[in-house]
């Protein structure tokens, strides 16, 4: 089946260049598109917020830039390689889902430490021990998981996405379930990764928390990417008001 | 091949902490085989059929259906929080998924042996003892045969509506050229036959071993493309 290929209203830069680079993206599910000719481009140093209602196709727009989903149309690149790459670009790459990634039985250093080990980071459990401490999750590194609140295993999940200093970071609505002083921790990780040039890609619904990280945002609807701005392009206080209205327009 | 083996003794050690943890699997495996083989020593009729007929098929079919309990926790556990996105996402080969699965099902299943053996030594009144290194050695190439095709088909049967149906489905009809030629050899050794009349089976179990463990591990990354 033919698709269209729908270009995003604005480049953030040309589509060839940046640590994150997609041009015409697409993937099919039988008939549907559930993500088609997403064309973007972030910057190191960059933090994209990608909004969007649910089904929009945030979340397989970030699968396929994990190397969890082939692409059936387009490219995607992470710095110079083509994804589905192998074992070099999905080191660079870290994830935050809206599921935890995380083994019940183990507890919380032991999760960290063995995602650790998987992406071959020196001194794993030193490692796994800071990015606990990161997410202020010091006192309850020897607790299994399964006996942690939901904001806490979200947390742990956080550190065990950032345990190898990824320079990618894909973020799926990471906010969920987490407290005010989850919140201010992992907007300060975030900070972080950004001031040392990791390129982020933060999916999220809360368009305050959103536009507060980023350098650029992003509306996408039906599986395209529907608007695309730099962030000091976008009046904060309007924003949300806009978006409402475009994903109305476009229903 | 170092990477591999380093990354798939990892996944092996993080599903036995996780089985250590629980003991859920093992002891329902344990309890399973022990259950059967009392069983079948209650149904059993010494006057109709000898006990060197009987004992080499009890323990074939104790360790095929007990094993599966543990193979189908095996991807099982990855489920849950889509732990096995973690691990797809690794910078890792997706072989050693495979093959530190399969190495943790294979110690899963020589831990369920190790009681078992005794089990029906202990009730059919078995002399294993002067051939405890040659039945060691058929319950390890068998272990090795079932755990591979075993792996796979965990991997593929996790993920639809009906996995504890389709796993012993799937895996049945492949584990008999494993379970046949082991359960001749063990025969063989039973009845006190020398151990060099149990070759030929052990070649087979060999061979369909290393056709199995390389076919099922080459296959395994095509069960978990979306």
């Amino acid at each position: 089946m033919a698709h269209a290929r729908v270009r995003p209203l604005l480049l953030m830069q040309s589509p060839s260049t940046g640590a994150v680079a997609t041009d015409s993206l697409g993937r099919q599910f039988g008939s549907r598109w559930a993500v088609e000719g997403v064309s973007l481009s972030i910057e190191p140093g960059g933090l994209l917020a990608l909004f969007g209602p649910n089904g929009a196709g945030k979340t397989t727009l970030l699968r396929m830039l994990a190397g969890l989903l082939k692409p059936s149309a387009g490219t995607a690149r992470i710095g110079d390689e083509q994804l589905p790459g192998g074992s070099a670009v999905r080191r660079r790459v870290g994830i935050i889902s809206h599921h935890t990634l995380l083994y019940d039985a183990l507890t919380a250093r032991e999760n960290v430490e063995f995602a650790a080990r998987l992406y071959g980071v020196r001194e794993p459990r030193a490692a796994a021990g800071r990015a606990l401490e990161m997410m202020g999750m010091s006192d309850r590194a020897d607790t299994p998981v399964r006996a942690l609140s939901r904001g806490m295993r979200q947390r742990v999940s956080i550190a065990r996405a950032t345990v190898h200093e990824p320079v990618v970071v894909l973020a799926d609505e990471p906010f969920t379930g987490l407290d005010v002083s989850g919140s201010r921790a992992l907007s300060g990780l975030l900070m972080n990764l950004r001031s040392t040039g990791a390129a982020l890609m933060l999916v999220t619904h809360s368009i305050d928390e959103g536009l507060s990280l980023a350098t650029h945002a992003a509306i996408m609807h039906r599986g395209r990417m529907i608007r695309s701005d730099r962030r000091a392009d976008i009046d904060a206080s309007t924003f949300g008001a806009e978006y409402a209205s475009m994903v109305a327009m476009s229903a | 091949m170092r990477d591999l083996l380093r990354d798939s003794w990892l996944i092996a050690r993080k599903d036995l902490a996780i089985e250590f943890r629980t003991r859920s699997a093992f002891l329902s495996a344990i309890v399973f085989a022990l259950l059967g083989i009392v069983i079948f020593y209650f149904a059993w009729d010494p006057t109709a059929v000898t006990t060197v007929d009987l004992a080499p098929g009890v323990l074939w079919v104790v360790f095929t259906f007990s094993g599966l309990l543990g193979l189908h926790r095996s991807f099982g556990v990855e489920q849950p929080d889509r732990a096995i996105d973690g691990l797809l996402a690794a910078p890792i080969a997706r072989e050693s998924i495979y093959l530190g699965k399969a190495l943790a099902n294979l110690i899963f299943v020589i831990g369920v042996q190790a009681v078992a053996i005794p089990a029906v030594a202990l009730f059919y009144n078995l002399p294993v003892g002067p051939v405890l290194l040659p039945l060691s050695a058929i319950a390890l190439l068998a272990a090795i045969g079932l755990v591979s095709v075993g792996t796979l088909f965990s991997a593929m049967a996790v993920n639809t509506r009906l996995a504890e149906l389709l796993l012993p489905m799937l895996s049945l009809p492949f584990f008999v050229p494993i379970v046949i030629p082991a359960a001749q050899a063990t025969a063989k050794l039973m009845s006190g036959r020398p151990a060099g009349d149990a070759l030929p089976w052990l070649k087979l179990l060999l061979a369909f071993d290393i056709v199995f463990a390389v076919a099922c591990m080459l296959a395994y990354p095509f069960t978990i493309e979306e």
